[in-house]
This record gives C-alpha cells, sequence and structure tokens, in this order.
C-alpha cells in the first residue's frame, strides 16, 4: 500500500452523486444551432478563422490558436458558419464576448482526420499537434495542454499524476468516462508519459467510486507501462490539483510557482481521453461530457458537443417545474448562471438545476465570532477570518500579505462557518480588485512615463529653437556691420519678418508625422488591424439581434 | 451571490446553546452543593443580559430577531452569575451584567467585536467597585452553621435581609482559595490547612465537584468541536505546572497543582471562559500561549496578588495580547517556506 | 498585590519591546513626499486640478499651495489615499474642478479627420498617431481619457467613449447584506 499523506482540513458535504452516475454516457443534442466561443482556455483567445457563409465540415478548425498559451477552436458538426459576434458566455457576469454561431445540416461529415504516430514523431510536432486539436485542462483550469506537456530539461518531471478524483458534490462525468472510456483514458495517459518522460503514473481516485477505479485498475494492468490506480479517502477538496498531489506524494507545489518544479504534472482523466482521440484518432476536443443533475427528471451525463447552448442540453434532462435557477459546475466553486442561453464550454463539467428546496436560500450572515473553524477548514492553512477582514475593510494590500492569492476559492470556509458570512465572494471581490488596481497603477505608471518624456521633448524642442533664433540673430548683426544703416534697416526687417516666418512653423511642425520609428509605425498597422475587426464586429453585431 | 450555494448546518445560535447545554451538570452540582439561590441568580443575569442587549440593539440598528436569540448574551450572563458569589444580591448581578453587556460587549462593537471577554469585564468592575458583598460565599450546605430555606434565600438577594437570629457569617465562609491565603499568612503549614473541614480530596468541598462538572462539560464541547484543545490545555498545563514546581519545592507553602486546578475559577475558566473565540486568538499557536499565558498569570495572582481569585484577571490581561499573537503565529501557508514574511502575489 | 503589578509591569515591558521590534523591523525607508503623492494621483494629465499635469499638483499638494481634493479622476478614491498620506481630514471632492466621470476613451472618427495634427499636439501622453494630412489614430492603451484633445479637433471627430465591461476585466461586487432589520 502505498503511504498517503493529507492536507490540512477539508469538508465532507452530502455527496449526491448516485443521481447521475451509472448511467453511462448519453449522446447529446445536435442542435439547429451552435455557438463557440473564441475564448474557452486560459491566455489568448483564438482567431476566427472564417467568415460568415463558409461552409465547414466536422473537426474543421475555425479559431486560430494566437499567441504562445493559446488553443484552437473547431466545428464540432459539418454546417454553415452564420456569423461571427458576440454572445453572452456561461460566466458569472452574464457579459458577452465573441463567438462563431455555426448552423449544422444535420449530416455531422467528418474533415480528413490525421492521427500522428508520437512515439515517431519529435515531441515538438506532437505538442503542436495537440495544440491545434483544442486540448486544454478539462478539469476546470482550461490551460492549454500542449504548454503543460512541454517537457523542458529531461527528467524535469518523473511523476505523472493523473486526477480522478472528482471531490465536488454532484459532479460524475469523470466518474462515468472512467467507467465507460477507461482503455482510452490510459492511451492517452501513455502518450502524456512519453512526453514527459516521466516514471511513475499515479491515477488518484476518491474511495466513492469504486466501478471507476475498478475500470481503471483494469485498463491499466493491461498497459504497456506500469501505473497505479491509487484509491484515496473522499475529502473535498481531494480533486484540486495541488491537494491531490499533496495526497498522493506529500509535497507541496510551491505557491509562487509550478507543480513541475516539485517534479509532478497532473492531468484530469478527460483531459488524458482528449490527448488519446487527438493524437490517436486525430479528433480535436469538439465535445465534452457534462453531467445535468439536481432538480431533474433524468439526471445523466451528455456526451454535448461544445457549442450546444443550454437549452437544448438541459431539455433533455427533464427539468422540473419548480427549477429556479441552474449552477454551472458544483454547488462549492460553481457559478450560477444569470442566462440559461449560453453555450456548452469546455470549462463546463457538471450543470445542477436548483429549486428552493434543493438549494436553500443562503443564511443571514452575522459578524464573525473569530470560531476558527474556517481556518481549521481551509486546504491552504489560510487564515479566511483575518482575511475577510481585510477584504471586507478594503485594506487589499494586508489581504495579499495574508496570502490571499493562494485562496484556491474552494468554499470550504464558507460551508463550515456558523455565521455563514460569504468568506468566498469577500475573496474573489479582493482579488479582482488588487488586479484591478495593479492594471490602473500599470497604466499610470506608463502615462506618467510617456508624460514625463513628452514633457523632455517639447523641452528640447524649445531649446533647440532658441538656440537656432540665437544663432542666426548673431550672424545677422555679424553680416549688418558691413552694409550701410539704411540697406541695413530694411533687411533687418526683411530678415526678422522670415526668422518669424521660419519660427512659426518650427511651432506648428506637427509631431508624430515625420521619421515615425519602426516601432510607432507598427503600432499604427495593428490599430488598422483592430480597427478592420471591430468594423467586422460592429457589421456583425450582436448574434441576437441579427436572429430576431 | 457567488458559491459555494450550500452551507453546513450549523449556526452561532447552535453553538451558543450547546455551551449553555455543557453548563448544565455543574449547575445541577452547584444547586446540589449551595442550594437553588444559584438559579435566581442566572435567571436574573439572563434577563437583564436580554433587557440589555434588544436596548443595545435598537440603539445600534441591528436585527433583534437574528442577534437577540444567538445566544451569546446568555452565555454571558450565565458565565458571570456562575462566577459570583451564590448568594450575592440581586443588584450585584444586575449592575454586573448590565455593564457586561453594554460597555464591555456592545460599546466594543458588538458580537464578534469585543476586545475584552464581556463576563470577565463584568466580574471584575464588580470586584474592583464591591469587593466586600463579591467575598461572601455561600458555605456548602454540608458545612454551613446554619440552613436557609429558598424563600429565605431569596429575602437575603433581594432585600439584604437575613432570618433575625442568623449572622451573615452562619451562612457564608471564605472561599477554599482564601482560605488558603489567610492561613497559610497566619503561617499554617499546607498539610496542616488542607485538614480543614473545608477542603476536600482534590479542592473545597462541594465546590471541587463542580469544578468537575466544568470539566465533563468542557469534554463535551470538545468532543462537539465547539471549543479546540488548546486553550484548556496550555491553561491547565501551564496552571499545573507553575504550581507543580513550586509545590515541590516547598511543599508546605504551595498548593498541589491539583488543588490549583479544582478550586476557584480555573475549570470553568479554562474550558469556558478563555475558550470564548471572540476574545482568544484564531490560530493553534497563538491559543496555545493565550492559555499558557491565563494559567501563568492566574497562579502569580492567586498566590502573590490580592484577589480571591487569577482567572479573570489572567484572562482580561491576556485579552490585551490576542491582536499581537495572532499576528505572530500565522501557521505556515501552504506551499510557502517557512519564514516568509511578503506572500502572494497577484497572479 | 505587588507580585501583580510586577507582572503587569513585566507585560508592558514585553508588549513595548515587541512593538518596538516590530517598528525597526518593517521600517521602510521613505520616498520624498512629492514622489509618493504623484503616486496616489491618476496621471491622467487633464489639468481638472487647475495645474499642467498630475506632477505640478503633486508639487502643489506638497508645499501647501493646493488642497487635496482637486482631482476629479482620482475621485474620492483618491482623497482618501491623499488625507490618509498626509493625515488630514478627508474632504469630498471640490466641485469647481469638475465631477468624476466613468472612464473613457477617446476614439477618432476616422471618416472626418483631416489629419491636422492638432489633437496629436494635444495629447499629454503621445497617444495618438498619424501623419500630417492623414487619418489619426488614438492608441487605445495609452489613451488616459483626458479629454484635452476633442476641444482642439477644428471638426468634431473625437468623441469620448466609456470602457465597457469586459469578461477579461469584470470583477465580483463585494457581498451586499447588513446586520440590520429585514425590511
Ligand atoms: S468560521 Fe466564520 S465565524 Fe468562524 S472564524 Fe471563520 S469567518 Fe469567523
Ligand atoms: S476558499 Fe480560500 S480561504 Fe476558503 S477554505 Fe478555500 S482556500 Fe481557504
Ligand atoms: S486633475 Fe488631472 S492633471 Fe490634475 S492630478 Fe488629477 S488627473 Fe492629474
Ligand atoms: S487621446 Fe485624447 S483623451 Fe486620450 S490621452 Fe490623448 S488627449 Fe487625452
Amino acid at each position: 500500500m502505498r503511504p498517503l499523506f493529507r492536507f490540512n482540513g477539508g469538508i465532507h458535504p452530502p455527496q449526491h452523486k448516485s443521481e447521475s452516475a451509472g448511467q453511462g454516457i448519453v449522446p447529446g443534442p445536435l442542435p439547429k444551432r451552435l455557438v463557440l466561443p473564441l475564448h474557452q482556455h486560459i491566455g489568448a483567445p483564438a482567431k476566427a478563422i472564417v467568415k460568415p457563409g463558409d461552409r465547414v465540415l466536422k473537426g474543421q478548425m475555425i479559431g486560430q490558436p494566437q499567441g504562445p498559451i493559446s488553443a484552437a477552436v473547431h466545428a464540432p458538426t459539418s454546417g454553415t458558419i452564420h456569423a461571427v459576434g458576440l454572445h453572452a458566455l456561461p460566466h458569472p457576469s452574464g457579459l458577452q464576448d465573441l463567438c462563431i454561431e455555426l448552423w449544422p445540416d444535420q449530416e455531422d461529415r467528418w474533415i480528413d482526420r490525421q492521427p500522428i504516430e508520437y512515439r515517431e514523431k519529435d515531441p515538438t510536432r506532437v505538442l503542436d499537434h495537440l495544440r491545434s486539436a483544442g486540448v486544454v485542462g478539462l478539469g476546470g483550469a482550461v490551460f492549454p495542454s500542449a504548454v503543460k506537456l512541454n517537457p523542458g530539461p529531461p527528467g524535469r518531471v518523473p511523476t505523472l499524476i493523473i486526477n480522478g478524483a472528482e471531490c465536488e458534490p454532484w459532479i460524475t462525468c469523470d466518474d462515468a468516462l472512467m467507467r465507460e472510456r477507461s482503455g482510452e483514458i490510459v492511451e492517452g495517459i501513455l502518450i502524456m508519459r512519453h512526453l514527459l518522460d516521466a516514471q511513475e503514473i499515479l491515477i488518484g481516485i476518491e474511495d466513492n467510486k469504486p466501478e471507476a477505479a475498478a475500470a481503471m485498475r483494469r485498463a491499466a494492468a493491461a498497459s504497456p507501462f506500469p501505473m497505479e490506480v491509487v484509491v484515496v479517502p473522499t475529502v473535498y477538496p481531494t480533486g484540486g490539483a495541488k491537494q491531490l498531489t499533496q495526497i498522493l506524494t506529500g509535497k507541496e507545489a510551491p505557491s509562487s510557482g509550478r507543480s513541475s518544479d516539485i517534479g509532478v504534472a497532473c492531468f484530469n482523466v478527460a483531459t488524458a481521453y482528449t490527448v488519446h482521440r487527438a493524437v490517436n484518432h486525430g479528433e480535436p476536443v469538439l465535445s465534452r461530457v457534462v453531467t445535468v443533475t439536481g432538480n431533474v427528471r433524468q439526471a445523466r451525463n451528455f456526451d454535448a458537443l461544445i457549442g450546444t447552448l443550454l437549452p437544448d442540453l438541459v431539455a433533455l434532462a427533464q427539468p422540473k417545474d419548480d427549477t429556479d435557477g441552474f449552477i454551472m459546475g458544483g454547488p462549492l466553486m460553481g457559478h450560477r448562471l444569470p442566462a440559461l442561453d449560453v453555450p456548452v464550454v469546455k470549462a463546463m463539467n457538471c450543470l445542477i438545476a436548483t429549486s428552493p428546496a434543493l438549494f436553500k436560500p443562503a443564511p443571514r450572515p452575522m459578524p464573525c465570532i473569530r470560531c476558527g473553524r474556517c481556518a481549521a477548514a481551509c486546504p491552504v492553512k489560510l487564515q479566511p477570518q483575518d482575511l475577510h477582514w481585510f477584504a471586507k475593510a478594503s485594506n487589499f494590500g494586508k489581504a495579499q500579505e495574508y496570502a490571499l492569492f493562494d485562496c484556491i476559492e474552494c468554499g470550504c470556509c464558507s460551508y463550515v462557518c456558523p455565521s455563514h458570512i460569504p468568506l468566498v465572494q469577500y475573496f474573489r471581490h479582493a482579488k479582482g480588485e488588487i488586479w484591478a488596481r495593479e492594471r490602473e497603477k500599470k497604466a499610470a505608471d506608463t502615462a506618467r512615463e510617456r508624460h514625463t518624456f513628452r514633457e523632455d521633448r517639447l523641452e528640447r524642442e524649445k531649446k533647440e529653437r532658441a538656440e537656432r533664433l540665437a544663432q542666426k540673430a548673431a550672424a545677422a548683426t555679424a553680416q549688418a556691420a558691413g552694409d550701410g544703416a539704411a540697406a541695413q534697416s530694411k533687411e533687418d526687417a526683411l530678415r526678422a519678418a522670415i526668422e518669424r516666418a521660419k519660427a512659426k512653423k518650427a511651432e506648428i511642425v506637427p509631431r508624430n508625422t515625420e521619421n515615425l520609428p519602426p516601432s510607432t509605425l507598427s503600432e499604427i498597422e495593428k490599430i488598422e488591424a483592430r480597427r478592420a475587426q471591430l468594423r467586422e464586429a460592429a457589421a456583425t453585431k450582436s448574434l441576437d439581434q441579427k436572429e430576431d | 451571490m457567488s458559491s459555494p450555494y450550500i452551507t453546513q448546518p450549523t449556526s452561532v445560535n447552535a453553538l451558543m446553546l450547546r455551551v449553555l447545554g455543557a453548563l448544565v451538570p455543574a449547575i445541577g452540582a452547584y444547586v446540589y452543593f449551595f442550594g437553588p439561590a444559584i438559579l435566581v441568580s442566572l435567571l436574573l443575569a439572563s434577563v437583564t443580559a436580554l433587557l440589555c442587549e434588544a436596548a443595545m440593539l435598537k440603539v445600534r440598528h441591528y436585527a433583534a430577531d437574528a442577534f437577540l436569540v444567538d445566544g451569546s448574551a446568555i452565555v454571558t450572563a450565565w458565565l458571570l452569575a456562575l462566577s459570583m458569589p451564590p448568594l450575592a444580591p440581586w443588584w450585584l448581578v444586575v449592575v454586573g451584567t448590565a455593564f457586561a453587556i453594554v460597555v464591555a460587549k456592545h460599546l466594543y462593537g458588538g458580537l464578534g467585536s469585543n476586545l475584552f471577554n464581556p463576563a470577565m469585564v463584568g466580574y471584575a468592575v464588580m470586584i474592583v467597585s464591591f469587593p466586600v458583598p463579591m467575598t461572601h460565599w455561600a458555605a456548602p450546605e454540608t458545612l454551613a452553621a446554619a440552613h436557609l430555606s429558598f424563600a429565605q434565600d431569596l429575602r437575603y438577594m433581594f432585600a439584604g435581609v437575613l432570618p433575625d437570629h442568623l449572622k451573615l457569617d452562619a451562612v457564608t465562609m471564605a472561599t477554599p482559595l482564601d482560605t488558603l491565603r489567610t492561613q497559610l499568612k497566619l503561617s499554617h503549614t499546607l498539610s496542616e490547612i488542607r485538614r480543614l473541614p473545608i477542603f476536600g480530596t482534590l479542592g473545597g468541598i462541594g465546590s471541587q465537584t463542580v469544578a468537575l462538572m466544568y470539566l465533563l462539560g468542557g469534554l463535551y464541547l470538545l468532543f462537539q468541536r465547539v471549543i479546540t484543545w488548546h486553550i484548556p490545555v496550555a491553561m491547565a498545563g501551564a496552571l499545573a505546572l507553575v504550581a507543580g514546581t513550586l509545590h515541590g519545592i516547598d511543599a508546605d507553602h504551595y498548593a498541589s497543582p491539583g488543588f490549583e486546578l479544582f478550586t476557584g475559577g480555573a475549570m470553568i475558566g479554562a474550558f469556558f471562559i478563555a475558550t470564548d473565540p471572540v476574545t482568544a486568538p484564531t490560530t493553534p499557536k497563538g491559543k496555545l500561549w493565550f492559555g499558557a499565558g491565563i494559567g501563568v498569570l492566574t497562579y502569580c495572582i492567586r498566590t502573590f496578588g490580592g484577589y480571591p481569585d487569577g482567572v479573570a484577571f489572567g484572562v482580561l490581561l491576556m485579552n490585551m495580547t490576542v491582536p499581537l499573537l495572532d499576528a505572530y503565529t500565522q501557521p505556515r501557508v501552504f506551499g510557502h517556506a517557512e519564514k516568509e514574511t511578503t506572500r502572494g502575489k497577484p497572479q | 498585590m505587588l507580585a501583580a503589578l510586577w507582572v503587569m509591569a513585566g507585560l508592558a515591558v514585553v508588549l513595548g519591546a515587541v512593538l518596538g521590534f516590530a517598528a525597526v523591523r518593517f521600517h521602510v525607508e521613505d520616498n520624498p513626499l512629492v514622489e509618493k503623492i504623484d503616486a496616489i494621483l491618476p496621471q491622467t494629465q487633464c489639468g481638472q486640478c487647475g495645474f499642467p499635469g498630475c506632477r505640478p499638483y503633486a508639487e502643489a499638494i506638497a508645499s501647501g499651495a493646493a488642497d487635496i481634493n482637486q482631482c476629479p479622476p482620482g475621485g474620492e478614491p483618491g482623497i482618501r489615499k491623499l488625507a490618509e498620506l498626509l493625515g488630514k481630514e478627508f474632504k469630498p471632492l471640490n466641485a469647481e474642478h469638475g465631477a468624476p466621470k466613468p472612464k473613457s476613451v477617446a476614439l477618432i472618427d476616422e471618416q472626418v479627420c483631416i489629419g491636422c495634427t492638432l489633437c496629436a499636439q494635444a495629447c499629454p501622453v503621445d497617444a495618438i498617431v498619424g501623419a500630417a494630412k492623414q487619418m489619426h489614430t488614438v492608441i487605445v492603451s495609452e489613451c488616459t481619457g483626458c479629454e484635452l484633445c476633442v476641444a482642439p479637433c477644428p471638426v468634431d471627430c473625437i468623441h469620448m467613449v466609456p470602457i465597457g465591461e469586459e469578461i477579461g476585466t469584470w470583477k465580483w461586487d463585494p457581498p451586499d447584506y447588513s446586520y440590520g432589520p429585514t425590511a
């Protein structure tokens, strides 16, 4: 038996897994409309490479990754691009972002799929392949996997951890995937192991999923490379990457670094599955398993196309009449959706229909009585009671000093607080404020710098002008000494006039017009490009408006 | 509202109720040994506390439906009443409780904000202002020269009148701690003193049983996770350690650790008063220092000071150090090196 | 009694030592005052405070020539920070200098712009680029929203556009509840 470690605190909320577990993965709908956000991952948004009217095939890239940290977006089925424009995203703000709207032709015709033989290829080719297949972490972080799988110096990451903990209540999508597709997950793990050159593979699964663990054990036994399925105790938030790493290895990922610093890489089981599909079958990420549960008659795991609008998906689960909203994700870290008319995205693992009976309204908050339960429950060993004071008083510097940014927003503290203080919301607010202030400060610093620079330039130009004037005047006096007095006064007047005109001209010589440095030229170019985009967006307007 | 959307079914109210429940065995023992008058004190303190609380909530525009029933005022009232002499006159209880609630609790910001333990502030103010009635302790029933009926108790508490044939001395006597001190001053040795009828095997007759019941209630609170072990263990440990050391050096003049633990307010202090979350540190290390500090101060004030017991002043003195203790005993955050001053940067 | 006094005195000494230690240990080197004030000012460089830019205003505050409530872009939070830095009372923004507005950036209507360069000359942070007689453009990321370019434009083609909320910069509101009676 492998010795297991434990993290501080944690909680044991009611599981609610049985509602949706063990029912098998059901295919999602093939709706009339798909809305594909260009920014479903961490990093730079993808760039649309299709125009309205274009016909696309299933698996065709429609959004190209931009910059080193980005991921591609693909057409989940064949059809016609209807629009490129703004649409609401599944985000707590309910705000819109750039999306591609695809109208499926219901034929579901594949593009020519190109699997690659990963063992024979240069690793960078495989990584490029994953990047253009849009593979991102499906555990919730949606970080581009190609970046994380970049091995760096050999032997840097000896341990590969596969996260099948799935610790949040209600969610069973990874459970379903492990039960049904364990072989394919193992295939994906082998690819990741190959890329990282890892020596040890640990698959962590909570002990409330014995079927999944058994399935994974069977698949692992058939694997050419040894991998160990480790059943870990059910404690929330075991599924946090850093927490699972600690449980399995006893190592703490440094706060300021990444887990590769301690020789560990951690991936979700669903990510492993998509790596396998991308490499061995040439299929990009077109769908994901989404648990639809809660106040519904048929809680199920659906294999839903990315971009499926939630009303289409939810209808299959038959929400009950007293449903008053939906949570995307779990009840501890998820978000209530302001509106249901948003698409399935790669980060969406679960949708919970809520009713007043299932999710009681939050009890009224009382003042903190400093009972310390929050600190005892915090897996990061923070002092939420102190942090909340600092956040409430807008004393953000102090909050940062007390390691606010190490908070993983797991919600354990709010869950146990006898005063029902919305602690996590304070922390989210404080983090947002600090980021905003950081941005503001950066902008102010740039402005200060540019302003000082401009002042200096104006000063310099003024001085230069004055010098030129003085020189000319001196020359004029010298010349004038030899001429007649009458001629002199006449010429003087003339010269002075010319001088004045020149000075005036110098004064209005526009800056920024001649000798533009290449940096400015490229800036102008960029702006032109942006303007083109803006015009495009303005032309397409909001997708919804066009719809009406 | 942001997640989480589920919470544990617990509340301030539930915690306070458990504290009150844990006090019940001790109150039972109290009634058994010292008579039912304490129940009157408890009732009086409770009513006063609720009235003052309601008035202050009104003044401060706090919702009475949430705050009046949170139980915190009653806990303060009970702790104060249990710290006072069993036959304390009614006005002593009322003034003490009112001071605790109005000044020590609400003028310092109310639930969760007060720096000092309200019950102990009430106690300290009363003992400084009215030292005489605060030191008239009813004798345990088995030792008293005369017995008062419940009606006579009430008459004494509310009118200060004793039955004609009785003097005050007949129904009250010095507390075990006081007796110990006076007798030591008369240069009796400890073994002689401990043979006096007022002492039992652990502490004073009667009061030792009450102390045992506090211990029992405290264990219940520990088991229910209303409190953590740190403060009681540190306080009792420090008290026993200092007492044990001095007792070891000079057994004739310094009482044994067991005696120190089971007399006076040591047990109720360790499990119920020092553990008041609002006025104690929140970090485990801070709690240990806090408890140990109270233990040492209690011993010093008892042994070298002029007051009948040291728990109240020990607690109040240590209350002042709580912000510092909290600031200097922050646990190491996950993923941070042991000694680090500037932590997390925005990512 | 005496012993109790000693205990308290001892405690006071220890506490004092700890505080003193903390003061020495966490002492930070001081910036000159003007720098500190300038660091608080928003650097919009709009001149609404009555000075030709943020730094001159900072100098005026430092020398006592100007009050702390004259900068509309900094708004109340800015005044609070200044008050705290200088140990002064907070006072509301002086309305003579204008009112705070939502943050905006200038947008030049390219169809109308005649390329006169007047706006570029007015911009305090060189956020406008473009050659003479050509269309001019605002570098949005550099624009401070000072509005100084709006008035000089002979064809009125510069407009201030408020920066809307975006998912990337959206932030959670703080929890909103009170301990007061429920209405
Ligand atoms: S759990 Fe709640 S009441 Fe207790 S210390 Fe934490 S924030 Fe305060
Ligand atoms: S939400 Fe943050 S502070 Fe609260 S328990 Fe989780 S990590 Fe700790
Ligand atoms: S009013 Fe304008 S120029 Fe003056 S300090 Fe504020 S931002 Fe700077
Ligand atoms: S572009 Fe206009 S509004 Fe923006 S900084 Fe320059 S002058 Fe001010």
